[in-house]
């Protein structure tokens, strides 16, 4: 699968003039409000009818302004999840997943609706009206109404934004196993970037309606350059470990590419990966092997690019093995330990910093 | 307690409302949703073209409908080659009487539409429903309620009709009587008071009836589609 979007449009002052692609697994749109993300969701649906520019789907045209082409929503096939859920109210779940049932070609390959229930978790609710639901469960509802139309891909503009923190972390282990097990394109519009590292493959960032950086969702999340874009508090890197020893109850011991990692609160099993979100505030840098430090995780590292902002603090990012990790310190401490690209040193990690959201399955 | 004439006024007055309702309701609807949810050139011109029979008296609507559906009208003439005469028949009460509603019809139906969230209709196309499909889907049930209560207005305007009517197709007792015009025919004779007086405690069940009737329906409508 292939989506490829180069459209321009103008809404009142603002300017949206963006161009990316988006392939297999999740592709996330990450940008503030304002951003244009949703104009363009707006756009790949088939809700907004951009001034210029063409929309792909696997060579498809779906929108070629030139060319005179503007497919109908009706006729796009891609599934989208809106914020609000957009459940019809008049009728129960079950007839709201049977909704888009009947307007999918014969054949199409997608998941069936026992597997969807199931991986959804809905199966309790099918007899119940939408009023009756919480907010978490009529956005599961929703992503299973937007999966039973057999899309060719599924589009979710902000699908948990308008939820509290547990309902979030309630939904996120679905959308999960929806991406490693859905067989489904996603590309998902948010920006929150717990979301965005626990859930993309790859990243479209976007400012002010223009896109300033698309890549693969470890290399974006840990250049130094994006700190000031993704937010000094939000920014760190997701590193790919794997359980050695679980100990749901205590630490647990988890290696990556570049050593081991100790963290509390995992609750999978031994040989199992996880993605886990380690901020770049929460990475102490020392020049020698701490001795005495209460931090479980000590691990060897090479700077390997900075980031110098217009605030008192750098952004470093580190090799590890395979892997990168982000650091922010104050510009003093980098100096008063002469840190520069191809210095060797240690960054420190407290086993507590990792909070239990910033680990994630992963396929 | 009623005689012939006043019987056959009600009855009169029965048919040609269901008729007008159920003949206008289908345009009242589709207008409505023109008016709620399409911008296109002349927009403000339908709505007031819509709303005429609401502000014009009732006899200069009458008046009009005689020159245009009138044997010699242009409509009417056309339609009376077919073989179908309009003015002073029932059929013409009940084009008098739906026209009068008509307004109000599109009135209750456009606001009820206007209250559809249009998410639900954008996310109706999403899931490949095309624009009658939604509107059948979706539209439709929501409005459900506001349907009736603007299918209620008109049954109630078209019940009333006196001004266009009377002009329109006069007041023949057994063809084109309807119940307000034989209450005011029954108070230009001497000693008619009594009839009058039963014609009207008539009028008084029939509309008590139809909206009681009306509001248990959108009762049930409503609980079908709690929000």
């Amino acid at each position: 699968m292939t989506l490829s979007v180069d459209i321009a449009h103008r809404l009142g002052g603002f300017a949206l003039d963006a161009a990316f692609e988006a392939g297999p697994g999740v592709t996330a749109l990450f940008g503030p409000s304002g951003s244009g993300k949703t104009s363009i969701a707006k756009a790949i649906a088939g809700l907004l009818r951009p001034e210029r520019g063409c929309i792909t789907l696997d060579g498809e045209a779906m929108l070629d302004v030139a060319g005179g082409i503007c497919v109908s929503p009706a006729r796009r096939r891609i599934g989208v999840v809106f914020q609000d859920a957009r459940l019809f109210p008049h009728l129960t779940v079950a007839q709201n997943i049977a909704f888009g049932e009947r307007y999918a070609p014969p054949g199409a390959p997608g998941l069936e609706a026992a597997v969807i229930q199931r991986t959804l978790g809905i199966g309790a609710l099918m007899a119940r009206l939408p009023a009756s639901l919480s907010g978490g469960e009529k956005q599961r509802v929703a992503i299973a109404r937007a999966l039973a139309m057999r899309p060719r891909l599924l589009l979710m503009d902000e699908p948990l934004a308008a939820l509290d923190g547990p309902r979030k972390d309630e939904i996120l282990p679905y959308l999960e196993r929806l991406r490693d097990d859905g067989g489904v394109p996603i590309v998902y519009i948010t920006h929150a970037v717990g979301e965005m590292a626990r859930l993309a493959d790859r990243i479209v960032v976007l400012r002010v309606g223009r896109v300033l950086r698309a890549g693969n969702m470890t290399d974006v999340l840990s250049d130094p350059a994006m700190v000031p874009l993704i937010g000094v508090r939000e920014a760190g890197s997701v590193l790919i470990a794997r359980v050695t020893e679980a100990n749901s109850g205590g630490l647990s011991r988890l290696t990556i590419s570049g050593g081991e990692l100790r963290l509390p609160g995992i609750d999978a099993r031994a040989g199992t990966s996880l993605r886990v979100r380690i901020m770049a505030q929460d990475v102490l840098i020392s020049l020698s092997r701490p001795v005495g430090l209460s931090s479980r995780n000590v691990l060897p590292a090479v700077i390997e690019g900075v980031h110098r902002g217009d605030g008192p603090g750098v952004a470093l990012s580190l090799r590890i093995g395979e892997d990168r990790l982000l650091a922010r310190i104050t510009a003093e401490a980098m100096d008063e330990l002469g840190l520069a690209p191809g210095v060797a040193c240690f960054a420190v990690l407290k086993a507590t910093a990792v909070a239990r959201a910033d680990i994630g399955a992963r396929q | 307690m009623l005689d012939a004439d006043a019987r056959n006024a009600v009855l009169l007055s029965l048919q040609v409302s269901v008729v007008a309702v159920l003949c206008t309701l289908p345009l009242a609807i589709a207008v409505a949703w023109l008016l709620a949810r399409r911008r296109f050139p002349g927009h403000s011109v339908l709505s007031a073209l819509v709303h005429l029979p609401l502000v014009l008296p009732p006899v200069a609507t009458g008046y009009l409908l005689l020159l245009t559906f009138g044997r010699s009208g242009w409509i009417g003439g056309a339609l009376a080659e077919i073989g179908i005469v309009l003015a002073f028949r029932w059929t013409g009460a009940a084009l008098a009487a739906g026209i009068m509603g008509f307004p109000l019809m599109v009135r209750a139906i456009r606001l009820s539409i206007e209250a559809v969230d249009p998410g639900l209709e954008e996310a109706a196309a999403t899931l490949g429903a095309g624009r009658w499909a939604v509107f059948c889907r979706v539209t439709l049930p929501l409005i459900g309620p506001g349907v009736l209560a603007g299918a209620v207005l008109g049954f109630a305007k078209a019940m009333g009709e006196f001004g266009a009517t009377i002009t329109f197709v006069a007041n023949i007792p057994g063809q084109t009587q309807t119940l307000p015009s034989a209450i005011y025919a029954f108070l230009q004779v001497p000693g008619g008071e009594g009839s009058a007086l039963r014609l009207v405690i008539a009028a008084l069940i029939l509309s008590i009836g139809a909206v009681l009737v009306s509001e248990w329906l959108a009762r049930r409508m409503a609980a079908r589609i709690a929000a």
